[in-house]
């Protein structure tokens, strides 16, 4: 089993090498480079080159790539083209709003989606399972800015409560405060990742409730909500945990929009301005975080998956 | 085969399965294993789904010719205020720059379904060649593209759209390019997935004895099997995309100004939540991407139960 997870993560490293790859080509494809950007068009060229000089571009790509990403692993995130600020000080003035909504809403997500998902998986083809599945398969197909939207209507323009700008310093905010604050961007993000996080936990469910010893259990006169508790779920948890990390990853997406739907400033936010402001070595360390974050997850999902499964986890 | 046949005739042995107490024999339809489904059914949110898409088809393909005003005219050029309610002229009424909302809504569709169509397209042929050609010729071939495509993957793909457009700027054609190479990689496993099922088949393995090529063996014996679950797939594929160009558009990164398509409208029109008379501004837009792309996955949702289980689930 453990040299399964070894090999696992190997690949996983692997993998953020590669991804760290195609996002350090990705900004060489521009036509200028980050000295035409920081002196502008009227820059000479003994000032280009000597700026070039200055950030290392003039070295070749081999020797650039791994400045930066030694620079990254060392927490170097590298300097910021608009303002000639260090990145890491940008992000560590941002971590914060967006560490914060994504924890609570994952608190909040997946306890709820499990239960609704379970519950409707006790009783397949009832009129609640029927109204959930709809439910779900409308929601996991709207825009994320339309949820949001629907949610500002809703308690905002209706019931005068909260904002549809979430702004304001959260220094020294208590946890309870701070879930006020954030409380619509928490809740569009739990409707957006609930819909896949039901249905796939019925799924999950479902799917060992076909398997013959679930027969066995009815035939024998269990009761229906006992047979999933107690003989379905334990088997379900290895692909339900896989299904928590996957959709923490796509949390990733929708954090993007809803952080500039409700304009708080995150990380997100900010590699949204570094794309507008063309900053790209901005954007080329951003990305590589959020790639690194989303591949951890992804790692994390396929690693439980194996210490879940008694035939990885004891191969003969 | 025969002999299950007559059993079925018969009215015997009609259903060697088991069958869940309590009624719920059809629970486990949408199983990854599970039987297709006899005849194609729509249920009723498939109905409703249909009629929408049709709707926003047809809107999209007369909607330009019949509104009188172009995306970028101005209604009423003498009362030019942001916001209008809706009146004669603008049913709508008018949007941050007093352009006329039902026609940026008409030009929007247009420009939201051809890109979402377009890059769905590219991305199917991609990846559809690419998975199953790596299928049949396997080797080391398969296990480089195997790789290539785990690390594109392994991108969030709101994030790589990011990424791409801070790199090369946004069009229609990279917008269109994006996307399609983006879905291409999730369609490259799933064909490759499909792919792997059908070349193991006596049929592909006599068509390889026979001499024939490589092209013919897709074209001839692996295509038409793996035709219809990813056809199905398809629409799945569709809704993706059209929220991925939507978003990147509600960023400002998509389709730019002054062009409409859904996305932007809702980003121009955010004001309207706040300060406008009336929020269609922004609602309708947003309104409209969210009607067809939960329509069509009702549709896309009894279509997997007809071909059989969640296509995802066997990958």
């Amino acid at each position: 089993m453990w040299t399964l997870v070894a090999r696992r993560l190997l690949i996983g490293v692997f993998t953020v090498l590669s991804v760290s790859v195609i996002i350090f080509l990705a900004t060489k494809v521009l036509p200028g480079d980050a000295a035409d950007i920081r002196l502008g068009q009227s820059a000479t060229a003994e000032n280009l080159q000597a700026m070039r000089e200055r950030l290392g571009l003039d070295q070749p790509y081999l020797i650039q790539y791994w400045r930066w990403l030694s620079g990254i692993l060392s927490g170097d995130l590298g300097y910021s083209l608009a303002g000639d600020r260090p990145i890491s000080e940008l992000v560590a003035s941002r971590y914060h709003n967006t560490l914060v909504v994504s924890v609570f809403t994952t608190a909040i997500v997946v306890p709820l989606s499990l239960a609704l998902g379970i519950v409707a998986a006790m009783f397949p083809g009832s009129l609640y399972d029927r109204l959930l599945t709809i439910g779900a398969v409308a929601t996991v197909a709207a825009p994320d800015f339309f949820v949001a939207m629907l949610l500002v209507i809703f308690f905002v323009m209706w019931l005068g409560v909260g904002s549809a700008v979430v702004i304001g310093n959260t220094d020294g905010m208590t946890p309870t405060h701070l879930l006020s604050h954030f409380a619509l961007p928490v809740a569009a993000l739990c409707i957006s990742l609930s819909s896949q996080l039901i249905r796939m936990t019925r799924a999950a469910v479902l799917n060992v409730m076909s398997s013959p010893y679930i027969e066995m259990a009815i035939l024998k006169g269990v009761p229906r909500s006992r047979i999933v508790m107690r003989h379905a779920l334990p088997n379900a948890i290895g692909p339900i945990v896989n299904i928590i990390a996957l959709s923490l990853a796509y949390l990733i997406s929708s954090v993007v929009v809803i952080e500039v739907f409700f304009g708080y400033q995150g990380l997100a936010v900010l590699m949204v301005q570094g794309v507008q402001t063309r900053d790209f070595v901005l954007v080329q360390s951003l990305g590589m975080l959020f790639c690194a974050v989303y591949v951890g997850l992804m790692l994390i999902a396929d690693v439980c998956s194996i210490l879940a499964n008694p035939r990885l986890r004891h191969p003969k | 085969m025969t002999q299950e046949h007559s059993f079925q005739t018969d009215g015997v042995l009609t259903n060697a399965h088991w069958v869940a107490p309590q009624g719920d024999d059809r629970v486990y339809d949408e199983l990854s294993d599970s039987a297709p489904r006899g005849t194609f059914r729509l249920s009723i949110p498939g109905w409703i789904g249909v009629a929408v898409v049709v709707f926003w088809i047809v809107f999209a393909a007369i909607g330009p010719m019949v509104i009188p005003w172009g995306e970028n005219d101005l209604p009423f050029p003498d009362a030019y205020s942001e916001f209008q309610a809706p009146q004669p002229g603008a049913w709508l009424g008018t949007d941050v720059s007093d352009r006329d909302i039902l026609s940026r809504l008409a030009w929007g569709a247009r420009r939201t379904i051809l890109i979402s169509l377009a890059a769905t397209v590219l991305a199917y042929l991609v990846g559809v060649t690419l998975g199953l050609g790596s299928a049949v010729v396997g080797g080391r071939i398969d296990t480089i593209l195997g790789r290539i495509n785990d690390a594109l993957l392994s991108l969030p793909s709101l994030m790589f759209g990011l990424v791409v457009v801070a790199a090369v700027g946004s069009s229609s054609f990279i917008l269109i390019t994006t996307a399609g190479l983006i879905y291409a990689n999730v369609v490259y496993r799933l064909a490759r997935a499909i792919g792997m099922e059908i070349v193991v088949m006596d049929y592909v393995e006599a068509a390889r004895a026979r001499g024939e090529g490589l092209w013919w063996i897709i074209r001839r014996e692996i295509w038409p099997n793996a035709r219809i679950p990813l056809i199905s797939d398809f629409g799945l594929r569709l809704i993706f995309v059209i929220l991925f160009i939507s978003s990147l558009s509600f960023l400002g990164l998509g389709v730019q100004p002054p062009h409409a398509d859904w996305g932007s409208m809702v980003r121009e029109n955010i004001g309207a939540l706040q300060y406008g008379d009336s929020m269609v501004p922004v609602l309708a837009p947003a309104l409209a991407i969210a009607t067809l792309t939960i329509s069509i996955n009702f549709i896309v949702d009894d279509v997997s139960t007809y071909v059989g289980g969640k296509l995802s689930g066997r990958v």
